[in-house]
């Protein structure tokens, strides 16, 4: 079925952008019907990060130590700021589950019919769904960002804000990848809500969105002279809240800063193939009856 | 009291044998709640690895701290278990008018609307929360004294209650808005604030958060009441706390039956 999808693709690439603009267009609108329900629940968000500050500062109350791996108690509560900023760009929700959906009830079909790529279309999606994210948190997130400018360092140079930046783009295709193969698991198993829970434990535990991975360079994994930070430098989570977080602290410089993007975008690549890979392999052995 | 004792039963045997039927979710469903706790029990060990106590000269130091994770684990497992499957059901209910049926119902509209889902696997971590307990218990200095251990199951139900009572209003507040996913995210982000003793909410924004997280809406009482008898001294001081969780309870229940009531007599249909 998909083969015939190559037949009726659109041609040139003038019409694919009429087509894409179309879709981002369709999706700005549909999330705009419960604009109210989304803003509401854009500023519970930040409620969270209120017990992590109040814990931290009882944690550095408690200590005579002046930083903990490297970060005060300033630098803590920037970074947790931070990590909700990185979230905005590569927190999916609903996308995996959403695709696996489709696959059970069998509205993805009408995907391998249309002269639209399902890919591209949740992509579209997911670009309208952040773009209203960001016009209704930005008023937010400015705000608390002002109130807390004393726990922030001084802004840093261009580079390191050029690298912020495109950490953040790159946070955002990972994070999108990840979850639409992760979706399509759904072509596999009927049902993906336990792997989609496990993935989100494993991603808020080594994401660093519960805390900076810099804490875990003093946990031993049992081989000499490496630590559970050094493994989890090579893993894709990190670069989903961590890493932006850790280069606009200055804690990421120089060539490991380079490196790291390296990695950030390897990681995209893969996820992005394994996607695609995932796709093609599903909807050969995927059938579906009825109207 | 007794018919609706025996409905509920019901009820749950329902859920039971339908949990059993599928039995790998439910084993499923078991071990993500308990690798959801166990993450966050690692990040408490590890906070412990760069500090002795939580908030200096508070007391809580790792056993009692974790003695106040503990009760934190049994009371929310009972509120997830027995109260929120069905919660979480009432915004669907009211936007696609499956409330009517509820509503046309011979019993109290509240019971069937809060008790009539049971989710067996969320028990999963009031079990281990009871181990945990055990162990930080077994590991602290001090026996607490008799009157402490009579009084802490009777401070877990004042938890579980007051917790129910801000589900309920959640409840009545879905009923009135036609829906409103945010508020049930909100119930998580609002109990989000008892997951830590309330010595951690001081200074100039933490004292005026810590009054109105004890006497506006008494988040703090729910965990840190019961923990704060069996893992801290107590003393003539830890009374005023026990009639403060006592007395908030009864007007959580109090307060949030009356809401709900005046929701449901404002509920309009949505069914054809």
């Amino acid at each position: 079925m998909s083969g015939s999808l190559e037949a009726v693709r659109p041609a040139g690439p003038l019409q694919g952008l009429r087509t894409w603009w179309t879709m981002l267009k369709i999706c700005l609108e549909e999330r705009l019907v419960y604009r109210g329900d989304f803003a509401l629940g854009t500023l519970m968000r930040f409620l969270p990060i209120v017990t992590q500050v109040f814990l931290w500062t009882a944690v550095f109350g408690a200590t005579s130590r002046g930083d903990i791996a490297g970060y005060t108690r300033n630098d803590i509560v920037a970074y947790y700021l931070l990590t909700m900023l990185t979230r905005a760009f590569s927190s999916m929700p609903g996308l995996a589950s959403g695709i696996a959906r489709s696959v059970r009830d069998g509205s993805v079909k009408k995907f391998l019919i249309q002269p639209v790529d399902y890919v591209s279309f949740l992509l579209a999606a997911r670009v309208a769904h952040k773009l209203v994210y960001y016009a209704v948190a930005a008023i937010p997130f400015a705000l608390v960002f002002f109130l807390c400018r004393s726990y922030f360092p001084p802004v840093p140079d261009a580079t390191t804000i050029a690298a912020f930046l495109l950490s953040l783009a790159l946070s955002f295709l990972l994070g999108f990848f990840m979850e639409v193969t992760l979706g399509m698991l759904g072509f596999w198993f009927m049902e993906v809500s336990s792997i989609v829970f496990g993935y989100m434990l494993v991603q808020y535990l080594l994401s660093g969105h519960m805390f900076p991975i810099d804490l875990l360079k003093g946990t031993p994994t049992g081989i000499a002279g490496v630590s559970l930070a050094d493994v989890v430098h090579w893993l894709p989570f990190e670069y989903t809240a961590y890493f932006s977080s850790a280069v606009w602290l200055g804690k990421v410089k120089g060539a490991q800063l380079v490196s790291s993007l390296a990695i950030e975008a390897g990681w995209v690549v893969v996820m992005a193939v394994a996607c695609r890979v995932a796709w093609w392999r599903g909807t050969r052995r995927y059938s579906a009856f009825g109207g | 009291m007794a018919r609706y004792f025996a409905i509920f039963l019901t009820f749950a045997r329902a859920c039971l044998v339908r949990d059993m039927t599928f039995r790998a979710n439910f084993i499923l469903e078991c071990l993500t709640s308990l690798g959801w706790m166990s993450m966050n029990l690692a990040f408490y060990l590890l906070v412990f690895t760069f500090t002795s106590e939580i908030g200096k000269g508070t007391g809580w130091s790792k056993e009692p701290f974790f003695a106040f994770v503990a009760t934190g684990l049994i009371i929310n497992s009972v509120v997830q278990a027995f109260f929120m499957p069905s919660a979480e059901e009432l915004t669907e209910m009211v936007r696609t008018g499956g409330l009517d049926a509820v509503l046309v119902q011979p019993l109290d509209a509240q019971f069937l609307l809060s008790m009539h889902r049971v989710d067996f696997s969320a028990l999963a971590n009031g079990a281990v929360g009871v181990g945990l307990l055990a162990w930080a218990m077994s590991r602290m200095d001090s026996t607490p004294p008799a009157v402490a251990w009579l009084l802490y199951p009777l401070l877990l139900l004042c938890g579980v209650a007051i917790l129910y009572g801000l589900v309920i209003m959640l409840a009545a507040a879905t009923i009135l808005m036609g829906r409103n996913q945010s508020l049930y995210d909100f119930w998580f982000y609002l109990t989000n604030f008892s997951r830590y003793p309330a010595e951690i909410y001081s200074g100039p924004w933490g004292g005026p958060l810590r009054m109105i997280c004890t006497f506006v809406i008494p988040i703090l009482l729910v965990v840190n009441v019961p923990a704060r008898v069996i893992a801290q001294p107590f003393t003539g001081e830890s009374w005023v706390g026990v009639a403060c969780a006592v007395i908030a309870a009864v007007v959580a229940l109090v307060v949030s039956r009356l809401v709900f009531q005046r929701a449901l007599a404002r509920y309009r249909s949505a069914s054809s």
